[in-house]
């Protein structure tokens, strides 16, 4: 029942956050390559599934939907019996998973794409690393690697004892960040450590590289 | 028997989130004011019960809760039963577009808005200067946004469904801080925008909000 499609680029972290959670579930689906460089994303037909023109866009049968969070908690929810579980049951649990996927979006994410703007990507683009930039975001991602260290010293995965969207949120960044220098960052944490290496060797991340 | 203790001030944006949530669904709650002059928030005990030193944090019995948007996410699920309904009715499907707009208000609205408001209201109270070129940048951005705001909102009542949910409940704050500075113009020269922007600041529960701020 391949009634999901997947709009996006292989390489965005967005998108990869979303495919990352379709093979968690085992899921088929269709990907539908956008080409970034063309500027598909900012055009007609893109434009009519994203408004804002960004990667990755959603679809299942007749829902359609964007914002690569709002969708892997769809798949999450909506195949709840399929594949590994990816939130916990009860008004409690979900709300403890829903602190973490707010803590991953406003704390951990702006500071690590950020990072992997200047270190991988621009690069990429012919563009040149600033290196203030780096040293200023890479001083914001250790305080929040600190907090994530004291919490999984007490937790094995962020959200509960079992790995969550929580942790699944964070793997396309720190896969890119794990490239570069910033990599001692993690390296230098050994819950921090220990939690990369388990949630990067998952098959779902291995799938998206 | 407020089993509910919010720690925040009634000023901040994030606070008014989850206060708002809190009146639309009528609960009890304490309000623990957290010395922000002080930097309380950035010590011991504040951080144990929000380690990123940002206000608010929650309680709830033996819950303890930080990040408004997921407090609010809570506080409409576990009390889904009570006053104002926060979410879209429906199945799982329909909930998931009320999820794609709280995304788009964190993602795409709020960083904008939010150093609109900074620029415009908080750097007035704290003794800075704003910085004009800073608002029309943010004003540029956040004209972007709206235009797509106008054209959903013409295809529905409300940013998620056709009933008020947390999507339009987490815009207040910035909304509200806007609507008193020459930004206003941004939502009122959007008719959707506007009407909708009118709907969501009339409501009960968001008047009371204000009303902690007069106190």
């Amino acid at each position: 029942m391949a009634g999901i499609k997947v709009f996006g680029h292989p390489a965005s972290t967005a998108t990869r956050r979303v495919l990352i959670a379709l093979h968690e579930k085992n899921l088929d689906f269709e990907f539908v390559h956008i080409e970034l460089k063309d500027g598909e994303h900012k055009k007609e037909p893109f434009t009519f599934r994203n408004p804002f023109g960004k990667v990755p866009a959603f679809e299942d049968g007749d829902l359609k939907l964007f914002e690569s969070r709002a969708i892997t908690q769809y798949i999450a929810h909506f195949y709840s019996d399929k594949g590994n579980q990816l939130v916990s049951l009860g008004s409690k649990a979900i709300a403890v998973i829903a602190m973490g996927i707010e803590i991953e979006s406003h704390e951990f994410d702006p500071v690590g794409s950020k990072l992997v703007w200047e270190q991988v990507f621009k690069p990429l683009y012919g563009m040149t690393t600033d290196k203030t930039v780096v040293e200023e975001e890479e001083a914001k991602l250790a305080k929040v690697l600190d907090v994530y260290e004291h919490r999984l010293g007490e937790s094995k995965y962020l959200a509960s004892d079992h790995f969550t969207l929580v942790d699944l949120h964070t793997i396309p960044v720190i896969q890119y960040l794990l490239g570069t220098p910033t990599k001692k960052l993690f390296d230098e944490r050994p819950h921090v450590s220990a939690w990369v290496a388990d949630i990067t060797s998952r098959p779902s991340a291995q799938k998206v590289l | 028997m407020a089993t509910i203790k919010v720690h925040g001030v009634p000023m901040s944006t994030a606070t008014m989130r989850v206060l708002a949530a809190l009146y639309e669904k009528d609960l009890q709650f304490e309000l623990i004011p957290v010395d922000m002059r002080a930097g309380a928030h950035k010590q011991e005990p504040y951080l144990s019960l929000n380690p990123f030193g940002q206000i608010p944090a929650l309680e709830d019995g033996d819950l303890s809760l930080f990040e408004s948007r997921a407090i609010t996410q809570y506080i409409a699920e576990e009390y889904s039963e009570k006053g104002e309904k926060l979410l879209c009715p429906g199945c799982k499907k329909v909930k998931a577009t009320t999820n794609v707009w709280i995304q788009v208000e964190g993602q795409q609205f709020d960083p904008n808005a939010s150093k609109l408001a900074f620029e415009r209201v908080f750097k007035g109270m704290f003794g800075m200067t704003t910085d004009p070129a800073a608002v029309q940048e943010l004003e540029g951005k956040l004209q972007k946004v709206l235009d797509i705001y106008e054209a959903r909102l013409s295809k529905s009542e409300f940013l998620a469904c056709d009933c008020f949910t947390l999507a339009d409940l987490h815009h207040l704050p910035a909304i509200h801080y806007l609507m008193g500075t020459d930004s206003k113009v941004l939502f009122d020269s959007r008719p959707k925008v506007s009407e909708w922007v009118k709907k969501i600041t009339a409501r009960p529960a968001w008047a009371k909000v204000i009303d902690l701020q007069k106190q």
